[in-house]
């Protein structure tokens, strides 16, 4: 598939930058990962990293992408003791030999974190083919869609799945209009893991980590061979660049295959495409669904979609406003861990601990710095290059112990309660037999560990949406959609601990209540804790889960009202019937009894049928 | 009814009633009406039917309604319930106009060309024809002259009495001799509101089962006797009750209850020919028989005569316990308690027919005098 040279025009998507995964790990140091001791597992370990980079190779490249998958399960039980005991048995040495410090050593050396990631794919949400095509998408989506952002271009994005000859396989192409990358990181950004500009800051965005379209990359060319190719361009002025690249998994480095300028025929954006081992499935936790919720969530983004059917699908847009940017934010004293603590005083260019806590954290003045080092019982001349690990300890505490004010809220972006509307509607529309009832609440910011976020909820009900089924909820986090592991989820907690009785629906005990609605929750926050890298789950914060409880309520007490609206027409229409139906029999009995003429009992009926529907008696 | 066998027919249901019967019914519809066109919610008044609202007059020797009222107003919500009452209505007043009847069955298809006033069950339509009873029984009607007859007749009568019917074919003035009867009986028909008697006769018997009935009747005891034999076959239907009312109250002739000496005989059969019952008070001013009194066979003759007995059931215990209990007719009249707190003593019941112990015949020759010659010291 796509021999190079023949794929030259294709366009691509751009990526704001890739976000590292580790915490400790500054993100610019070259062949940055920390040295840990480890042992390769014996057998699998060369074949998943020796790739064979050249594309007329692609069979055995497959092959060795076919091996990997039973690597990963191989390694995994190694790994884990090897960072602690510093190794143990030797590869290739029977058990119960008694081996030296020194012997052990031979075999102990760095992993990168490629090398962890392809023993590891699971964590980033490549566990299976499904899931993989899913997650390929996604990172480059959520990237497009940051990048467009953050240079204020209203997103237009495309989405291509390209059956191959190979059942089991499928060519991903993502293109946007984004703001382009610039040659030299090109490289980096799509084979490097743990390289981007998101990880560093406290901004919202929907990338955060930052592994995303790499991993991809590095997914694809373990189980197809095939390299990454990426076009991009910065500029009307400016030559397209193309790029086929591909990780170095031993040392986390990029490698290019191939590098020309090109034309292209957006005048700015990005356009990647990965060749990878996957499944296409219609339905629940599908591309088609990840797309259409972000159409719902992301009501400004213009979205094409190619099915590998063949079929082309138009998300279009509900509004032209770009969301407003969202302001980056130093990070709050409260959400600070000592480690990182500890790093910050490493890098920090302050010149006194003092002026490190005013300037490097947000809502410190100089009388609350004096405080704390009060606090920490430090001298108020300390600098932080010479801070030894137990003043760092002390410092750590005494911010704990002070107050500090709140973060400024106004870095998160709501979508609002109007777009939540919009957004919603013009998807459920679609086919809808009848009206939607739709009904919106966007919390005000608020704080968890000193990250600032907002929840909005909104709820449409009604559309000849089945009665009788489970409520869809819908998750979002930063705008993006959370198809996995709804049950551990921070937001279906929450959902279910909602009396949803209350505003007249069914819910049986400790469930998801029953009913023709959608549930929609989102949390926008500069930093949204997920339950694990593969970034698919809300953790349990007690902050947030409050604020979902409320917001929930809040929605629910609109929708209850709708409904009891709904049932009082119900009933009045009811009424109504039943007036028609038995009051000209009424009229006739009268006539039969009384002798009435026909006049007399049309007056007598219609006099009746008058009085009963001014009255409010059932 | 097809149009065919109206127009051939001549009046031959038709009651002196009948101008009151209509009355009622018009009287409900116009107020209904004056209120309708007036722009307001009409409502009916119907007499509450439950115990609370039933009381023993010991005056007039019934249960009676008393004068608690549920007024149903009519709403969307009773819309169809009116709709179908004033359908009946109308349907009856049709009855007695066409001079026919209906039965709760016939009346319950009837409604079928009602559209959607129509009942889909007959427990619909009974229920309101019960309301509708209670209702102009408020006005001195009865079912019976709504035209509304009962599906079962009324048992068999023989004696001195000649019934003044209509012919249904003629609608001639026939006249029915009971004593000309031959070894069968007259027919007591579903509804005797349109009858006339004409008759000598000292009492009127009426008898628990036919068995008696038969002997009594082919040895001409009615003969011997002057009397009206009456076999009410248990508990008496509607028909028969209103037919020996309305004969002991137009003839004014006393009526003696024969019945089996057990708290079945006594608390079912008898209470109910004399008094009515608690849960059907409003129809006790038509066919309760407040002149009856219990000739036997009583507790005491189970002694005098030493009649053949069996035990007492539970059921029976219990039904007599009740009546001493509990029933205002029993509790008022002591005789009554006496006789059966004895009945309990002797913890036995015997039938009619134990008579026979002594002879077929005993009972006519010998018992049925004997009592007869006492008849003030019959049970109220």
């Amino acid at each position: 598939m796509a021999p190079r040279g023949s794929s030259s025009v294709e366009p691509t998507l751009d990526f704001g930058g890739a976000a590292p995964a580790a915490a400790s790990q500054p993100a610019a140091t070259a062949p940055a990962t920390p040295s840990k001791p480890h042992q390769p597992a014996p057998a699998a370990t060369p074949s998943s990293i020796d790739l064979e980079p050249d594309p007329g190779a692609a069979a055995s490249a497959s092959d060795a992408a076919a091996a990997s998958p039973a690597a990963p399960a191989a390694a995994d039980g190694a790994a884990p003791k090897s960072p602690a005991g510093g190794g143990s048995s030797g590869s290739g040495s029977g058990a119960g030999t008694r081996r030296t410090a020194q012997d052990m050593a031979k075999n102990q050396k760095e992993i990168s974190i490629s090398e962890f990631f392809t023993k590891n794919r699971h964590l980033l949400g490549f566990d299976n083919p499904k899931k993989a095509l899913l997650t390929a998408v996604r990172e480059g989506v959520d990237n497009s869609l940051d990048a467009c952002e953050e240079a204020g271009i209203l997103p237009e994005i495309v989405v291509e799945i390209h059956p191959t000859e190979k059942e089991d396989r499928f060519r991903v192409v993502m293109e946007d209009n984004g703001p382009g990358i610039v040659e030299q990181q090109i490289p980096n950004i799509f084979a490097r893991l743990l390289y981007g500009s998101k990880f560093h800051r406290l901004r919202m965005s929907r990338g955060q980590q930052g592994i995303g379209i790499s991993a991809a990359g590095l997914y694809g060319t373990l189980t197809t061979g095939k390299p990454l190719k990426v076009i991009s361009r910065t500029g009307p002025r400016k030559h397209a660049v193309r790029m086929d690249l591909k990780i170095d998994s031993r040392k986390n480095t990029p490698e290019i295959l191939f590098k020309e300028a090109c034309d292209w025929h957006r005048g700015h954006g990005t356009r990647v495409e990965i060749e990878l081992e996957a499944r296409y499935q219609k339905g629940r936790q599908s591309v088609d669904d990840y797309l259409r919720q972000t159409a719902i969530a992301n009501p400004h983004v213009a979205l094409t979609y190619r099915t590998p059917e063949g079929e082309t699908i138009e998300f279009q847009r509900a509004t032209k406003e770009l969301p407003p940017p969202p302001r980056e934010l130093k990070p709050h004293p409260h959400g600070i861990e000592l480690g990182a603590l500890i790093d910050m005083l490493k890098i920090t260019k302050a010149r006194s601990v003092k002026s490190f806590l005013v300037e490097d954290f947000s809502r410190v003045s100089a009388g609350v710095a004096e405080e704390i080092l009060k606090t920490a019982k430090l001298s108020l001349s300390i600098k932080p290059g010479s801070t030894s690990r137990e003043q760092a300890d002390a410092l750590f505490h005494a911010i704990g112990a002070t107050k500090i004010r709140i973060p400024p809220t106004d870095c998160v972006v709501p979508i609002g309660e109007e777009l939540l509307k919009a957004g919603l509607l013009k998807e459920l529309e679609k086919g809808a037999e009848t009206d939607i009832f739709c009904e919106a609440t966007s919390r005000k910011p608020t704080v968890y560990r000193g990250n600032p976020f907002v929840v909005e909820v909104a709820l449409a009900y009604g559309g000849g949406m089945p009665a009788d089924e489970t409520v869809r909820l819908l998750r979002f986090a930063n705008r993006v959609p959370l198809l996995y592991q709804q049950s551990a989820c921070a937001v279906t907690k929450s959902v279910i601990n909602t009396d949803w009785r209350n505003y007249g629906l069914q819910q049986p005990k400790g469930a998801l209540p029953i009913g023709p609605l959608v549930v929609m929750v989102h949390i926008a926050s500069v930093w949204v804790p997920y339950t694990s890298e593969s970034k698919e789950a809300i953790a349990h914060y007690p902050e947030i889960i409050k604020e979902f409880r409320l917001a929930l309520q809040e929605t629910g007490r609109k929708l209850g009202a709708h409904i009891k609206r709904r049932r009082r027409e119900a009933d009045a229409a009811k009424k109504f019937a039943y007036i028609e139906k038995y009051i000209p029999h009424i009229g006739i009995a009268l006539q039969e009894i009384l002798g009435l003429t026909d006049e007399d009992r049309k007056k007598t009926v219609d006099v009746l049928s008058d009085t009963l529907a001014r009255s409010r008696q059932l | 009814m097809s149009k065919k066998t109206t127009e051939s027919r001549h009046s031959v249901l038709s009651g002196k009633k009948d101008p009151e019967t209509l009355a009622a019914i018009r009287g409900v519809a116009a107020d209904i009406h004056k209120v309708a066109i007036k722009g307001g919610k009409p409502h009916v008044a119907f007499p509450t039917r439950n115990l609370s609202n039933v009381r023993y007059n010991p005056k007039n020797g019934y249960f009676e309604l008393g004068k608690g009222r549920k007024s149903r107003q009519l709403t969307v919500g009773t819309a169809k319930t009116f709709a179908q009452t004033l359908k009946m209505m109308a349907l009856s007043k049709e009855l007695i106009e066409g001079d026919d009847f209906a039965t709760k069955r016939d009346a319950y298809y009837q409604s079928k060309n009602w559209g959607e006033a129509r009942f889909d069950e007959q427990v619909e339509s009974d229920t309101i024809m019960d309301d509708i009873e209670a209702l102009v029984s408020l006005d001195g009607v009865s079912r019976e002259q709504l035209r509304f007859y009962p599906e079962e007749h009324g048992g068999a009568v023989a004696g001195e009495l000649v019934i003044v019917d209509r012919d249904p074919l003629s609608g001639d003035t026939i006249e029915i001799d009971c004593t000309r009867q031959g070894t069968g009986s007259y027919t007591i028909p579903h509804s005797v509101e349109h009858l006339g008697f004409k008759t000598n006769a000292k009492f009127i018997l009426a008898i628990e089962t036919s068995g008696m009935f038969q002997r009594l009747h082919i040895h001409t005891f009615w003969k011997s006797a002057n009397c009206i034999l009456v076999a009410m076959g248990g508990v008496p239907t509607r028909a028969c009750r209103r037919f020996i009312r309305r004969l002991a109250d137009e003839k004014k002739i006393p009526v003696y209850a024969f019945v089996d000496c057990d708290p079945y005989g006594i608390s079912n059969i008898y209470r109910s020919l004399k008094v009515g019952s608690g849960n059907a008070a409003h129809l006790s001013q038509f066919f309760c028989v407040p002149q009856a009194h219990f000739l036997g066979v009583t507790p005491q003759d189970i002694v005098d005569y030493k009649l053949p007995t069996h035990p007492l059931q539970d059921v029976d215990i219990k039904r007599a316990k009740d009546a001493i209990k509990n029933d205002p007719f029993f509790q008022s009249h002591k005789p009554w308690r006496d006789a059966i707190e004895l009945l309990l003593k002797m913890g036995v019941r015997a039938e009619q027919q134990a008579l026979a112990k002594w002879g077929l015949n005993y009972v006519i020759d010998e018992y049925l005098p004997k009592k007869l010659a006492a008849s003030q010291r019959f049970l109220p």
